[in-house]
Parts: C-alpha cells; structure tokens; sequence
C-alpha cells in the first residue's frame, strides 16, 4: 500500500522481538482512522456523545477554536486531570493538543498516555523557529499544514498523520478548501514531473527534503495519512473535503456549537462514510437545526493557519 | 471464476485491503451498501474502530444483510475491529456494539493499552515456513477460544490468528506489513 512506502519496519523483522513506537506502528493508528470523524472535545460528557455518534477518536482541548477565537490570550495543552477524565469516559483513541515547539507539553501528554499527540496552530506557539523532534517520541503526531513543503518538513520531523489547518473556529470551509487543492494539487504536479531535475527544483521551491519529494514522485501520496481540520460545520462540508482527497475528517466547533450537537456528530460521521453518494447525503442533512455561526475570513484578526514554519 | 471480494469500507483501513487484493489480482469492491455487498462473493472487515463500525452497520441497513450472508457461509477476513464484530463475545466494548457472533471466541478491547503500547513483532503461523511480520495497534486480546477454532498463530502465549468454519480472524493487520500471504491464503480457500 502507498502510503506506508518507505517506512521501516524497524528492527523487529531482523530479530523477532516487540518493537513499540515504530514508524509503522505510529502511522499504523492513523490508518485506522480512515474514514472517520475525530471530534474536538472539552468535557467527559461532549467525549460520550462524541462516542455516541459514532466518533473514531476525540481531541481534548479547554476550549473549542471558536472560544479560543472570542476569548483570547494565550492557549496551552489542557488541564490532565480534564484529559484523564475524557480518557476514562471513552473506550475510543483520545488526542491532545501541544503548543508549537513546547515539546516538555507533549512529553506530558504522552507520559498521560493519549493515542495521538497533536502539534497545533489552534494553540499559541511556544517556539518561533522550531517544531518539536516528534521521532524522540513513543507516542504518535498529527501536525497541521497549509501547503506540501509545510507537510513534508512535518513529516521529516517526524509526524505520523498530516491534517490540512483550514481557518479553525470559523465554520468557514473555504481555507480547508484551498489548503487541500494546494497539497493534493502539488502532489498530482510532483507525480507527472518528466526527469529528477524537477524533482530537485520542487524539493527548492518547497523547502522540504528531496528524499520525500521523490517518495511523492514514486507513490503519489504522502507517505503518512491526510486528513483535514478547519471549518467543517455541515455533513456537505465533510463530503467536499473528502471528495477533493482527505481521508477522514477533524471537527472542531461545528459540532458542540450547532444547535443539535449528538445529530449534527451523527450526520457529519454518516456523511464521510457515504461521502460519494448525493441521496444518502440529503437525507442526512435534513433537520439537523443550525449549522455554527460562520465568520468571514477576511473579517479575522488571527489567522491560526498562519503559525508554523 | 476469480471471486469478486468486498472490503468493507464504513470506517479504518480498508484502503490498504483493497490494494493488497488487488495486487493478487482479484476484483475488489469497497462495500457501504447492502446492494454492494449483495454483489460479492466474499468480504474482509478491516481494522478501525469497532464501535464507530458497529453503528454505521446498523445505519446504513447493512447489520441483517451481513449477518445474513453469514449465516450462508460467505468467507470472511476480520482484522483488529473486524474480528471484533465477528466474535461471539466482546469485553469492555459498548453495551450497544453489535457482535456477529460467527466465531465462537471471546475478545477483550484495546487490551494491551493505549496507543502507546502498540507494537510490532514476528509471529509462527501455521503453514508458512517464515514468520510473519505482524502489527498491533491498540489490539483486542483473545481472552477464550471454543470448540470447532482452530488456533494457527500466538503471540506470548495469546491466540492472535483463529479460523472457525469459512472465517479468519486476526487480533493484528497483515494489511500493514506488506505480507501479501495471509490475504492469498484467505483468497485460496475461497
């Protein structure tokens, strides 16, 4: 399979002993999410209904992105004794969010054992040069990006799943749209290029390493999972971003800020399992009640999608 | 006549099935319908997450379709979560995950911990002369096997690859590790 070229299945194969943290057994998981919805979380009770619905994982956060938005200041990991709890309510993977760089946040979070660790620009940064080295890590990371080069200096630092950033907390989907254009886009370019001179041009123009550039060149695809994040507030919505090539979806406060959250969870699940498939989607769409309040793009003073380098 | 295999593809990895059969030269087609599934003749139920799993079979009116061709003796490959809907038991799943109950074996969810725990490591199995490279991600843990299933791989002591009647289940992903042998063997038995 494509997207698991290029990885090493590590020492384990030469000497027959349990090797954990593998590159493989990293992407492993985000394998298994395919196809799912992982929603965004601030409470024991929203991770039930969230499990309820039919969720593949929760993300633990204090606020969801659009309170991060109303509220301002700085916005850290959350509370472990919050994680712990949205641990013990679920039997599904939980996630959590560290700020960019604050790689002592994400030793926390794996030392509290969540299923994926997630460098975030819905956080503040803590570092203005450096992402965290996800290989020294045990536990998984999905980090997000708005273009290929920002994917692949992700995933040569070490990140195990690639969600497009959208514009969180806006019930906007039209950053996600154009993120995903640009990194499917550029990867369908990368596929067709006629020699390896082009492939070291691209390598330039993206600022990612070439290694990674020609595995795209090769397979087609990233050789970790894309997902997207960043605005999906109706079953629609998770149907266009899975119709341009992401392979499962991230929903932040369009579910726990529509005016029905368990069937607005239930309606966006159904909706990227049966994302080719116009009937079903209408009928899932129907009665679900309000949809989040959307923001303007062009009206925001934060663009999240702009932290990260 | 080559068998025409479904994957079922409600949620997890069965994109890396898919591409795995089709490298041994079968026709595949993903299954989220009950039409779908009425068209093959045979299905693997990939690993993912079993209780998102469960209620999208129960909403997209595949739950009796499936039992059904089940209870017709359709081959099956269930990995991680799909052995899971196949057991006859589930422990720590939820009180409303739907258990198909074609072999007769009891399973324990996410028994070896978070994903932290996850591993990789080779295995004995029955029939091949190598070992196989075997991935387990937050994998369910065979906790009883009844009469009538057969046991062709452990890891540590614990069944880890069952086959009972026309079904294999296995607590890990041979879709992951690039082994195309277990799928051919799933494919010859057919």
């Amino acid at each position: 399979m494509a997207s698991m070229s290029g990885t090493s299945s590590s020492d384990a194969a030469a000497t027959g002993a349990t090797a954990t943290g593998t590159a493989l057994v990293k992407r492993g998981l985000a394998e298994m999410l395919k196809g799912g919805v992982i929603m965004d979380v601030v409470t024991p009770e929203h991770a039930r209904i969230a499990e309820d619905a039919g969720a593949v994982s929760v993300m633990a956060l204090e606020r969801v992105p659009s309170d991060i938005r109303a509220h301002g200041g700085v916005s850290r990991m959350s509370d472990p004794e919050m994680i712990q709890g949205i641990q013990a309510a679920v039997s599904i993977p939980v996630m959590a969010k560290a700020r960019i760089g604050h790689f002592a946040e994400a030793q926390i979070l794996q030392a509290l054992g969540v299923d994926y660790v997630d460098e975030s620009e819905v956080l503040t940064p803590a570092d203005e040069a450096h992402h965290i080295d996800k290989w020294a890590f045990t536990a998984p990371f999905v980090c997000g990006a708005t273009n290929l080069g920002e994917a692949l200096r992700r995933i040569s630092e070490g990140a195990c799943m690639i969600r497009s950033k959208g514009e969180a907390g806006t019930g906007n989907i039209v950053e996600a749209v154009r993120h995903l254009r640009s990194i499917v886009g550029d990867m369908r370019r990368i596929a067709a290029a006629g020699d390896e001179a082009e492939l070291f041009e691209w390598a330039k123009q993206l600022r990612a390493p070439l290694p990674l550039v020609q595995e795209i060149a090769n397979v087609g695809w990233l050789p970790v999972p894309l997902f997207c994040a960043g605005g999906i507030a109706t079953p629609a919505d998770a149907s266009l971003v899975m119709q341009l090539g992401a392979e499962a979806a991230f929903v932040g406060s369009g579910i726990f800020k529509s005016s029905n959250p368990p069937k607005m969870a239930s309606a966006i699940v159904e909706a990227v399992t049966h994302y080719r498939d116009p009937e079903i989607l209408a009928k899932i769409s129907s009665g679900l009640g309000e949809a989040m309040a959307g923001l303007e793009t062009a009206d925001l003073t934060t663009k999240m999608s702009e932290r990260g380098w | 006549m080559k068998p025409r295999v479904g994957v079922l593809a409600l949620q997890g990895g069965f994109a890396a099935h898919a591409a795995i059969l089709q490298r041994l030269g079968v026709r595949v087609d993903e299954i989220r319908t009950a039409e779908q599934l009425a068209a093959v003749d045979a299905l693997v139920m990939p690993g993912g997450e079993s209780t998102a799993m469960s209620m999208l079979l129960e909403r997209s009116g595949l739950l009796e379709p499936l039992a059904e061709r089940l209870d017709g003796g359709m081959g099956v490959l269930g990995t991680c979560a799909g052995m899971i809907l196949l057991a006859a038991e589930v422990v720590d799943g939820r009180a409303d995950q739907h258990c198909l109950g074609l072999v007769d074996i009891t399973v324990r969810r996410n028994a070896y911990g978070t994903q932290i725990e996850s591993f990789e490591a080779d295995i004995g199995v029955g029939g091949f002369e190598t070992p196989f490279h075997a991935v387990f991600i937050r994998a369910p843990v065979v906790e009883r096997v009844g009469p009538g299933v057969e046991v062709l791989a452990r890891h540590e002591g614990r069944p880890v690859l069952c086959r009972s009647g026309p079904a294999t289940v296995a607590a890990f992903h041979p879709e992951l590790s690039g082994d195309r042998r277990l799928h051919a063997r799933f494919l010859a038995d057919l």
